[in-house]
């Protein structure tokens, strides 16, 4: 066992564990973030995806000995219910979403696409989310979603510059 | 519309022996019926489902009649109302919130429902087969109606006034000078007494207010931001973390334990009874190591079919007489002794797998010999069924509660995780909470049943149908009946024995019965030199069928795909009441085809929340996607050797089409169920536009055999 320092939502955290240990495992049973969600511990379904470092990780295979001292993201990170993150805002619009479980990776991957790829066309959103699975098959509306994202953080992006 | 539903023999999982027999239990229990003076051993099974499920059995009761036991107004007129069914993210929690918002004139924001908690729930069979929107929503529509009348005869009695003056609107009963009450001002947080009328005044389908407009998810936000708590999400004080050591195979039984290694770590409990074999552990990681650190050798069945031989190994194992859904009229044989063609094929239906993206978990704990168990199931009332027979406990000695579901599609109708996680919980004496792997939910959930569809049919001289044979190993009866006018015909459903567990899954087998009956109704099109629409039109006498083929094929372009080099298909069938039809256009790749778009129309009465149905349409049509072009369990040895997301390729973005829907309204209909049949003309509208590229294998998924 070693002590870790893992940075998580601005917060800083130290845990005790094994350099190989899964983060996602990590966040969820020793911080109490369950919002990032276990779908297959493969890094093959998505629902457990976080940033590090602005880009989108599966959680589930991350190892808390190779992330120690990165910046962290997850859900519970990015907005509220009172103050939604404009992703989040647009899933909702767009009711991109059925039984809500990939919705969290979902939304942080989508973060992840923006930051490299601000104004995504549908092949970049098939080729950059491919490693995110809706087994509800909301996939049309998310696609929407990310669009409409892309959109409105552009737009507060232009409005920023003028300031 | 019978409250008694139609089990269908593919819901295998339901007619399942208990999947464990604790010994610790059984001693326990034969103490105690020694304790009482012996008397008659009772072996016990689980109850049979249908008398379980119809409310006769152990497991049943029939729905409450009172009011109280549905609904609930506090003093701020905050109304509650309970049901036993689950949301599993076909978004019943808000299209049942419009049927009370509706039918009691209040907002659905002063609406909260409580789900599928025995504790605090009418009995309820389970959310499947499609019935909540057919029988639930006409109960809660009775339930708040009901309410909205002793609410307006409570204000009326208050005010001494004639009933027939008040109104009642926007949570509120309103007089006509202008006096009113809010609801929870009339019942001060008290009961409302009384009975749940059987015929309430009820708004007219084209009265509707909150019904028939897009509601988007009630506590859609809860999602978006995470904070919605799943099975895996919940946490009691000490919790611990449990793991089941699985066999190596399906049967195999265990040989030797050395649980040595895994006895020496830290704060862990091994737990062995019977052919249970698990551990407990301080936290998640730690039940890991334990679970790896047992060393069990196993012995394995010998013999067993792999996803090669199996569909031999299904017409060796036949069984006939099971099962109902079959018919026999007409004389098949002089049909084929007189007919202009005979077309025949065998058809193979592979094993595939729900995966629910939220694994089968559990949460058990024990206080004073009573067990909670939050779960991931369709049937909460079964589970505690289950439960209550592994610990001969009472039923009343059994909570399940399911939290809103990471979905399930059919595939969380049994009780396995809840039993295995009370076990656990049982031997640590702390709460215990078990979360399955994705390999573990591939091989100790069950799958779509395996398959063998034969067909054979003949057309006269005229060209028109003049028998129809289909018999169907293993896979199911659902849809197994044609829709298509014929006087002659055999429909026969074959059990058989299989190496896996297996069970329902979403629309049961009206997938791959459609599948087949649609592929060959393309077939005998051909044969016949008809138009495959004209074809089938021609023999279909139900006016709602022909309506949505007939709308799909205009919408779709029918007959002329829409780009030179390109094939259309087309496809349509009734299941559950609803009519879907739906056509595929393809394009031809070096290695086979691409699907380059979808049209769907469907029809299921009058719609509720048209967002939620375009939604589950959307949904129901993606996943058939995946039966149609590439999921099929591999499997040798009593192993599945694709159980895991990398190896079993599920629906990704990559692989939609534009999907366009149409959806045709019927007011002048009840509402069926809607969150199945649109999955079953995928394959089939995919499988015959292909055709024009080659020769279509016959079997899922869809593959040309000479491409």
């Amino acid at each position: 066992m070693a002590r870790f320092v893992l940075r998580v939502n601005g917060r800083t955290h130290e845990v005790e564990g094994e350099a190989n240990d899964s983060l996602l495992s990590v966040l969820r049973y020793e911080l109490n973030l369950t919002g990032s969600k276990f779908g297959c511990g493969e890094g093959h379904c998505g629902a457990c995806t976080v940033l590090i470092d602005d880009q989108a990780t599966r959680s589930c295979v991350a190892r808390i000995g190779a992330v120690a001292g990165k910046s962290i993201t997850t859900i519970e990170g990015i907005g509220t219910a009172d103050k939604l993150h404009p992703v989040q805002q647009a899933f909702l619009d767009a009711e991109a979403f059925q039984c809500g479980y990939c919705t969290p990776g979902m939304v942080i991957a989508t973060m992840g696409l923006l930051r490299t790829t601000p104004n995504p066309s549908e092949a970049d959103i098939a080729r950059l989310m491919d490693r995110n699975v809706c087994r509800c098959g909301a996939f049309p509306r998310i696609v929407q979603a990310i669009k409409s994202a892309a959109v409105q953080m552009s737009n507060a992006g232009k409005g920023r510059d003028h300031e | 519309m019978s409250d008694r539903p139609v089990l269908e023999p593919e819901r295998y999982e339901l007619n399942e022996a208990q999947p464990y027999r604790f010994e610790m239990e059984r001693r326990g229990f034969l103490q105690a019926l020694a304790a009482m003076g012996g008397g008659l051993l009772v072996v016990a099974s689980l109850p049979d489902p249908l008398a379980q499920e119809s409310g006769q059995g152990r497991g049943g009761g029939a729905l409450p009649g009172d009011l109280a036991s549905w609904l609930h107004i506090d003093g701020n007129g905050h109304v509650t109302v309970y049901t036993g069914k689950v949301e599993i993210g076909q978004n019943i929690r808000t299209s049942l919130t419009q049927t009370i918002a509706d039918e009691l004139r209040a907002p659905r924001a002063s609406i909260s429902l409580v789900m599928a908690d025995t504790a605090l729930t009418p009995f309820d069979q389970g959310t499947f087969g499609s019935r909540t929107t057919p029988t639930m929503a006409p109960q809660l529509a009775k339930v708040a109606a009901t309410a909205r009348q002793i609410l307006i005869d409570q204000a009326a009695a208050r005010w001494q006034v004639d009933k027939s003056t008040l109104d009642a609107k926007d949570g509120r009963v309103v007089a006509r000078d202008g006096r009113s009450l809010a609801y929870g001002e009339i019942t001060s947080g008290k009961a409302l007494a009384g009975m749940v009328d059987a015929g309430p005044a009820q708004m007219a389908r084209d009265q509707w207010v909150e019904r028939g407009k897009p509601a988007h998810k009630v506590d859609g936000r809860a999602f978006v931001t995470g904070q919605h708590a799943y099975t895996p999400d919940i946490v009691r004080p000490n919790l611990l973390f449990g793991r089941v050591v699985r066999p190596v195979a399906v049967g195999a039984t265990p040989r030797t334990v050395d649980d040595a290694k895994a006895k020496s770590m830290a704060g862990v409990t091994v737990v062995r009874d019977g052919n249970f074999i698990g551990v407990v552990a301080p936290h998640e990681r730690a039940a890991k190591a334990a679970a790896s650190a047992m060393n069990v050798e196993w012995d394995r069945v010998a013999g067993l079919p792999s996803s090669e031989t199996i569909y031999d190994h299904l017409k060796k194992t036949m069984r006939t007489g099971e099962g109902g859904n079959q018919r026999t009229s007409g004389d098949v044989t002089r049909a084929r002794a007189d007919a202009a063609h005979v077309v025949e094929a065998s058809y193979r239906i592979p094993y595939i797998a729900h995966v629910p993206l939220e694994p089968r978990s559990a949460v058990a704990e024990w206080t004073d010999g009573k067990v909670t168990v939050w779960c991931g199931t369709q049937r909460p009332f079964g589970v505690r069924s289950e439960v209550a027979q592994a610990f001969h406990l009472n039923e009343d000695q059994v909570r399940v509660i399911v939290p809103d579901m990471g979905s399930a599609y059919g595939g969380k109708h049994s009780g396995e995780h809840a039993i295995e996680a009370a076990r656990l919980a049982k031997a640590a004496g702390r709460p215990v909470k078990i979360v399955y792997t994705r390999a573990e939910e591939f091989m100790w959930g069950y799958l779509r049943p395996v398959g063998v569809i034969d067909v054979r049919a003949t057309l006269d001289a005229s060209g028109k149908l003049s028998s129809w044979e289909f018999e169907n190993y293993n896979s199911g009866t659902a849809g197994l009946q044609t829709p298509y006018a014929v006087a002659s015909k055999r429909e026969l459903f074959y059990a058989t024995d299989s190496p896996f567990r297996q069970g329902s899954y979403r629309g049961l087998a009206a997938t791959a019965n459609n599948y087949v009956r649609e592929m060959h109704m393309d077939a005998l099109a051909r044969a016949a030199g008809a138009d495959a629409v004209a074809f089938r039109l021609s023999h279909i006498q139900d006016d709602r069928l022909r309506a949505v083929l007939t709308k799909c094929a205009e919408k779709s372009g029918w007959p002329k795909p829409s780009a030179a080099g390109r094939a259309l298909g087309i496809a349509c069938g009734v299941e559950k009441g609803s009519y879907i039809a739906t056509a595929a256009e393809l394009s031809k790749t070096s290695d086979g085809f691409h699907v380059e778009r979808l049209t769907v129309v469907y029809e299921c009465g009058a719609i509720v929340n048209p967002d939620g149905l375009r939604n589950q349409t959307e949904g129901a049509v993606v996943m058939g996607l995946g039966g149609a072009l590439f999921e099929a369990i591999e499997f040798a040895d009593g192993q599945i050797s694709n159980g895991t997301m990398a190896e079993y390729r599920v629906p990704r973005f990559k692989d939609i089409p534009p999907i366009e829907i149409v959806l045709l309204d019927r007011r002048d209909l009840p509402s069926a169920g809607a969150g199945e049949t649109p999955i079953i003309c995928v394959a089939p509208a995919i499988g015959s536009a292909a055709r024009q590229f080659g020769t279509v294998a016959p079997r899922l998924p869809v593959t040309l055999s000479n491409a």
